[in-house]
């Protein structure tokens, strides 16, 4: 199951690369893969916890053991600009009515953009390793940096 | 809607005009082209059609033949009718997207006028491109003249498009010897001709915006063995559906077309088998030795290269009054024996009489072919014939200046 925010019953259910192995019998013709299923004649207008994603649609894969570092975000520093949402190569950052919400693991790589283009002081995203807790990721926040006099 | 096209029962066509009217028969959607010699005239002609309010379509000028063969995927992906024309350098270019074609599964008939590969450079026909092409997982129909290239160009929307077959469909015709040279040609009228190809039946479309698709995905070591099986699947079976499409033109048309073709084959002892315009001087060279010397010379010519007839040319060498085949490859071998003779003589030996089989390579750069060349080549084979055994170098050139040019021997039956 699905441990990022908003976490539906499709996201990330399966790990990509071990979907069950069918022979050459059954794969789809051309290597054609259905983003959807049934009439997606809508889906520009859901938001992705309403649309029917397809199994071949790499919304319900993860890819979470790619990653070795990955970014945690703080809540009580963001400022909601969306710099990360706009920034993120892999619309893994979770957004709603502009208001940040947090991170999709299952498909975040660890690239560090969002980190890189946050504005704030100190920064509402920091890269810790994947090992770490998200708790002990809060408390070693760093302070807000002040300018240096001159 | 496409105006119609005034045509007398009897046309004086060459090669290229003869598949750039079977191409506005069928009403191609989209062609997406960087026209070449000797196939210039093909596109042209659909460009024209498309001027003139004789096509309801679009022509893609594009800066290659990579990006006219990318062109032609991305419109087939979306859901059209497509086809283009190249030859030689631009085959070559093209051939990294041959691939996407056919593994995508996409029906794009491409009109290949088979031309030399450089170096040196050089327009005139041989089958280098059309060689190039053959691991290349498209279905490929060879015509032997400008009828030929009308009615298999015709055809070949129909087996490519087919729902059991899916495949992109090569319409191979000589340079300059099929493609430039005006003959009489019977069309069929437009609304026939329309008819016998059909309406465009997509699948997986990329504009049916309610069901959205990827094309082109990738796979690794995990996938991609399977995905390849089930194309060369199609591939393969793709045989029942051609006899199908062919047999169905000959009740419309009369004219009748065999994934393997043979003349004077029922009592032959010697055979020549080729490809492309050099099947009809064979055959003429076959009629008269047979008339002039008694010799009993026949020719077989695999109309369909790809998927290649293992099951017909055995059929058709397995008889045993045949005693030597000579396999003809219009194409530089690259240090091998011809593909012909590789792909004959392994359909031969699981034959009980298994003949002699040797090799010539002839023809390239347009060097020409001629009856009393045809006719040498026929009594070679019957001196092998007579003799129990081949009598020459495997592996022969002909039509070359200069010493003698041979290669690997035997002195087994």
């Amino acid at each position: 199951m699905s441990t990022g925010v908003l976490g539906t019953e499709k996201r990330g259910i399966r790990e990509l690369g071990a979907e069950e192995k069918v022979g050459w019998d059954e794969v789809t013709r051309g290597v054609v893969l259905n983003s959807f299923e049934g009439d997606a004649s809508n889906v520009a207008h859901q938001k992705a916890e309403e649309r029917q994603y397809a199994d071949f649609n790499s919304y319900t894969a993860t890819v979470a053991s790619w990653r070795i570092i990955k970014p945690v975000y703080n809540r009580d520093i963001c400022i909601d600009c969306q710099n990360c949402w706009v920034w993120c190569p892999d619309t893994s950052i979770i957004s709603r009515d502009k208001q940040m919400l947090g991170i999709d693991y299952d498909h975040c790589k660890g690239c560090g953009v969002c980190v890189e283009v946050c504005p704030t002081n100190p920064k509402s995203l920091l890269m810790f390793s994947e090992a770490k807790e998200q708790e002990e990721a809060l408390a070693e926040w760093p302070e807000k940096k002040k300018k240096e006099k001159k | 809607m496409a105006k119609e096209f005034e045509l007398n029962e009897v046309e004086v066509w060459d090669g290229n005009y003869a598949a750039s009217q079977a191409l506005r028969q069928a009403q191609v959607d989209v062609v997406a082209a960087y026209p070449i010699t000797p196939s210039t005239p093909i596109v042209e002609g659909y460009g024209s059609y498309v001027a003139n309010g004789y096509i309801d379509g679009e022509f893609v000028m594009v800066e290659s033949e990579h990006g006219a063969m990318s062109g032609c995927v991305g419109a087939s992906a979306a859901g059209g009718r497509v086809a283009t024309a190249t030859s030689s350098q631009g085959f070559a270019l093209m051939t990294e997207v041959l691939y996407q074609a056919s593994g995508m599964r996409l029906p794009i008939v491409l009109t290949v006028v088979n031309r030399a590969l450089a170096s040196p450079l050089n327009v005139r026909g041989d089958h280098s491109d059309m060689y190039l092409g053959r691991d290349s997982g498209w279905i490929q129909l060879d015509a032997f003249n400008p009828q030929e290239a009308y009615d298999l160009t015709l055809c070949a929307f129909r087996i490519g498009e087919h729902l059991d077959v899916r495949l992109p469909v090569m319409v191979h015709q000589d340079g300059f010897t099929t493609s430039h040279k005006a003959q009489n040609v019977t069309p069929l009228k437009d609304d026939v001709a329309y008819k016998f190809v059909g309406d465009y039946v997509p699948v997986n479309d990329m504009l049916d915006f309610s069901r959205p698709v990827t094309h082109g995905a990738q796979t690794e070591e995990d996938w991609h063995f399977e995905h390849k099986a089930r194309q060369h699947k199609a591939l393969m079976d793709s045989r029942t559906v051609i006899d199908e499409v062919l047999s169905e033109f000959k009740s419309l048309t009369g004219r009748e077309y065999n994934r393997v073709e043979s003349y004077y084959m029922e009592d032959a002892e010697v055979a020549i088998v080729a490809l492309g315009s050099s099947v009809e001087t064979a055959a003429l060279a076959a009629k008269q030795l047979r008339e002039e010397e008694g010799i009993k010379a026949g020719v077989v010519a695999p109309r369909c290269f790809r998927p290649f007839p293992y099951d017909l040319i055995r059929e058709t060498l397995d008889r045993p009054t045949l005693k030597a085949v000579c396999c003809m490859d219009k194409s530089a071998p690259g240090g091998a024996m011809g593909a012909l003779f590789n792909e004959v003589s392994a359909a031969a030996y699981t034959t009980a009489s298994r003949p002699m089989i040797t090799n010539y390579i002839y023809g390239l750069g347009g060097r020409d072919f001629a009856v009393e060349e045809a006719k040498r080549i026929f009594k070679e084979q019957k001196a092998h014939a007579d003799a129990g055994h081949i009598t020459t170098p495997i592996q022969q050139f002909s039509g070359v200046r200069g010493p003698r040019l041979g290669f690997f021997e035997t002195r087994r039956g």
